[in-house]
């Protein structure tokens, strides 16, 4: 989907010079940016002038660093702690790693790797200190997979993006070392049932995790989509623990400890837990099975006829098996396609053709995962755990009202 | 006429296809003649070598960490009032003069409330359930703006005075590395592990 070609797309006429073009960054500073409920509008510029036919004039030759089209502006949507990745402008499961979204706990730092060195101690057989060049000798291991930060949903009124709904997951290509070998290289005490992994921020942000993880699918990353990785994601290393709760995938790595026993840092008690009935729930890890229409979506416009309905779906245990779609307020459900390769714990694009005859519906997605996991609906999640929710691992469907005019707005759901 | 012509346009699609076909044929056998035999066969040593081993010096400036037994709790002791000095001075321009939520939009949460269950807002009295994480995360995080600032005789003086500003323990109280572990949180019976392994069940 092109957007500035759609009839449904928001869309400015914008006049662009040819000298905007050209200077990209200058172009990108003029072009509008509707920070309406977030959404960014696309423009359609009006090129003026007999200089401004691309087939009559040569283009700027080649540059150190590419710049996107001055025409498109995606951009996250930061508060005072995060920042959301715009879902809604993704055609693809792979975040530019400058839109992946961010939760930093007290800014991000500044590391030189040069100085940079990662602690293993505790219950192994020998505490080993390793330099960034140590860590990149090891054989190195490539995977995709999604973080999503355990808060990530946000609802309560109908004028949400996407972005403002679930932005706070995104997926990369990660390249490092899997924390088997590192544990193979320090030896590791079989008491040690349990490692604390500790980032270099100014909270030196700690979180327990079960050693299992470590010999399974734990990594150490330092790239990030065939890039050193970003100082937002972690720079220069970063635990990577995939489908495992954003927070957990300690950024920043400076240290782990094997442990016998949990240490019940501030992050895995008074945070990330939530009220289910009169308990409180701890030590919630994997991120369960959830989907997205990301298209149509608020504040896009329709109309009658032909419509892709498109989004993402993934589950922090597996593959994901279906993804449902329903243009009938959940009445009726038919099959996505889903875009191949399904890859485990990784967002997967889903697509569905559908030819609106323009009465007012709604339009919902539910997945499946591998373990049979169905997205629950928000009247199953309260049944299940109480009205008093708490914001964390809440995953339930979600829906878009279509208007009979064509607007879209998200569903309330209580 | 017409018949012919679409015969003739048919045959060439047709060739096209073979030929296609063919060409895509060879490209295969080609790639497969100069394809590298999956899987290294090359075996992992032991040990890397990667890597130098610590001091214990080295390893000591960081293991900051302190477990709810108590392991890692350093020497020294702090006291409620000594505490209540250094709150006002250090932590109560961000979370209030006593700790408690006033309706006021303050930097840093409310600390200090009501020990019932389900009281809101969340605060060290209702919803945390070890004493030592506050040690922890006071040692390791604060104050915001000068993290690690505080000595370990400070940071035992400020749990002491939250502790206390939350009724856990008494205003005469002297918290050291032997006695804090053994504080129970009121919110402690509350919290439960999850046990969820996937599948098909909602809870």
């Amino acid at each position: 989907m092109k957007k500035s070609d759609e009839k449904h797309t928001v869309s400015t006429p914008t006049k662009i010079s040819r000298r905007a073009l050209l200077g990209g960054m200058v172009a990108a500073a003029i072009l509008p940016v509707n920070t309406f409920a977030g959404y960014v509008q696309t423009s359609t510029p009006a090129l003026s002038g007999p200089g401004d036919d691309p087939i009559k004039i040569p283009g700027p030759g080649p540059s150190p660093v590419g710049k996107r089209s001055p025409f498109e502006n995606p951009v996250r949507k930061p508060s005072d702690i995060s920042s959301r990745t715009p879902l809604q402008d993704m055609y693809g499961t792979i975040t530019p790693a400058d839109l992946h979204y961010e939760r930093h706990h007290a800014g991000v730092p500044v590391i030189d790797p040069a100085k940079h060195e990662l602690l293993i101690h505790g219950l192994v057989e020998r505490p080993i200190k390793f330099t960034m060049a140590d860590l990149k000798r090891f054989p190195s291991v490539t995977r995709i997979c999604f973080l999503e930060c355990a808060g990530n949903f946000r609802t309560g009124k109908e004028e949400l993006t996407p972005q403002d709904v679930l932005g706070l997951t995104s997926q990369s290509e990660w390249t490092g070392v899997m924390l088997s070998t590192i544990f193979r290289e320090t030896g590791i005490s079989p008491k040690a049932k349990w490692f604390l992994a500790e980032g270099s921020d100014a909270t030196v942000m700690a979180r327990s995790i079960p050693i299992a993880k470590a010999w399974d699918d734990a990594m150490i990353v330092y790239a990030q989509n065939g890039e050193a990785m970003r100082p937002e994601q972690g720079y220069p290393i970063r635990l990577l623990l995939p489908g495992f709760e954003g927070n957990m995938n300690i950024k920043w790595l400076r240290r782990i400890e094997l442990s016998d026993e949990p240490y019940m840092t501030r992050e895995e008690t008074s945070k990330y837990t939530y009220p289910v009935k009169d308990k409180i729930r701890m030590f919630s890890f994997e991120m369960d099975a959830r989907s997205i229409i990301t298209y149509p979506s608020y504040p896009q416009k329709v109309e009658r006829g032909w419509i892709e309905i498109r989004g993402i779906a993934w589950s922090g245990r597996g593959k994901i098996v279906k993804v449902e779609v329903s243009t009938d307020v959940g009445k009726s459900w038919q099959f996505a396609n889903l875009q191949g390769t399904i890859l485990s714990k990784a967002h997967t694009y889903f697509r569905h053709l559908w030819n609106w005859n323009g009465e007012a519906t709604e339009i919902l997605s539910r997945v499946t995962d591998e373990t049979g996991y169905l997205q629950p609906t928000l009247k199953q999640l309260i049944e299940a755990r109480g009205t008093a929710l708490g914001g964390y691992h809440m995953n339930p469907v979600t829906a878009w009202q279509i208007k009979g005019n064509g607007t879209v707005l998200f569903k309330v759901e209580s | 006429m017409l018949t012919k012509i679409i015969k003739t346009k048919l045959t060439a699609i047709f060739s096209g296809v073979i030929l296609i076909s063919l060409l895509a044929f060879k490209d295969r056998a080609l790639h497969q003649s100069f394809q590298i035999q999956a899987g290294d066969t090359t075996k992992w040593p032991a040990r890397f070598g990667f890597g130098y081993t610590p001091t214990a010096q080295e390893i000591t400036a960081w293991d900051i960490d302190v477990r709810p037994d108590g392991k890692g709790l350093p020497k020294g002791q702090g006291d409620v009032e000594k505490g209540k000095g250094l709150y006002t001075l250090k932590c109560a321009s961000c979370h209030g003069a006593n700790g408690v939520e006033t309706g006021a939009k303050l930097p840093g949460p409310a600390l200090v409330g009501d020990t019932a269950a389900k009281s809101k807002p969340k605060t060290i009295g209702n919803y945390w359930p070890y004493a030592t994480t506050l040690f922890d995360y006071v040692r390791r995080a604060m104050p915001y703006n000068q993290p690690g600032s505080l000595t370990d005789n400070e940071v035992y003086s400020i749990t002491a005075y939250l502790l206390n500003a939350n009724k856990i323990i008494k205003a005469g109280a002297v918290l050291n590395a032997q006695n804090l572990p053994k504080i129970i949180m009121p919110a402690k019976k509350l919290f439960i592990m999850d046990d969820r392994k996937g599948g098909p069940e909602v809870k």
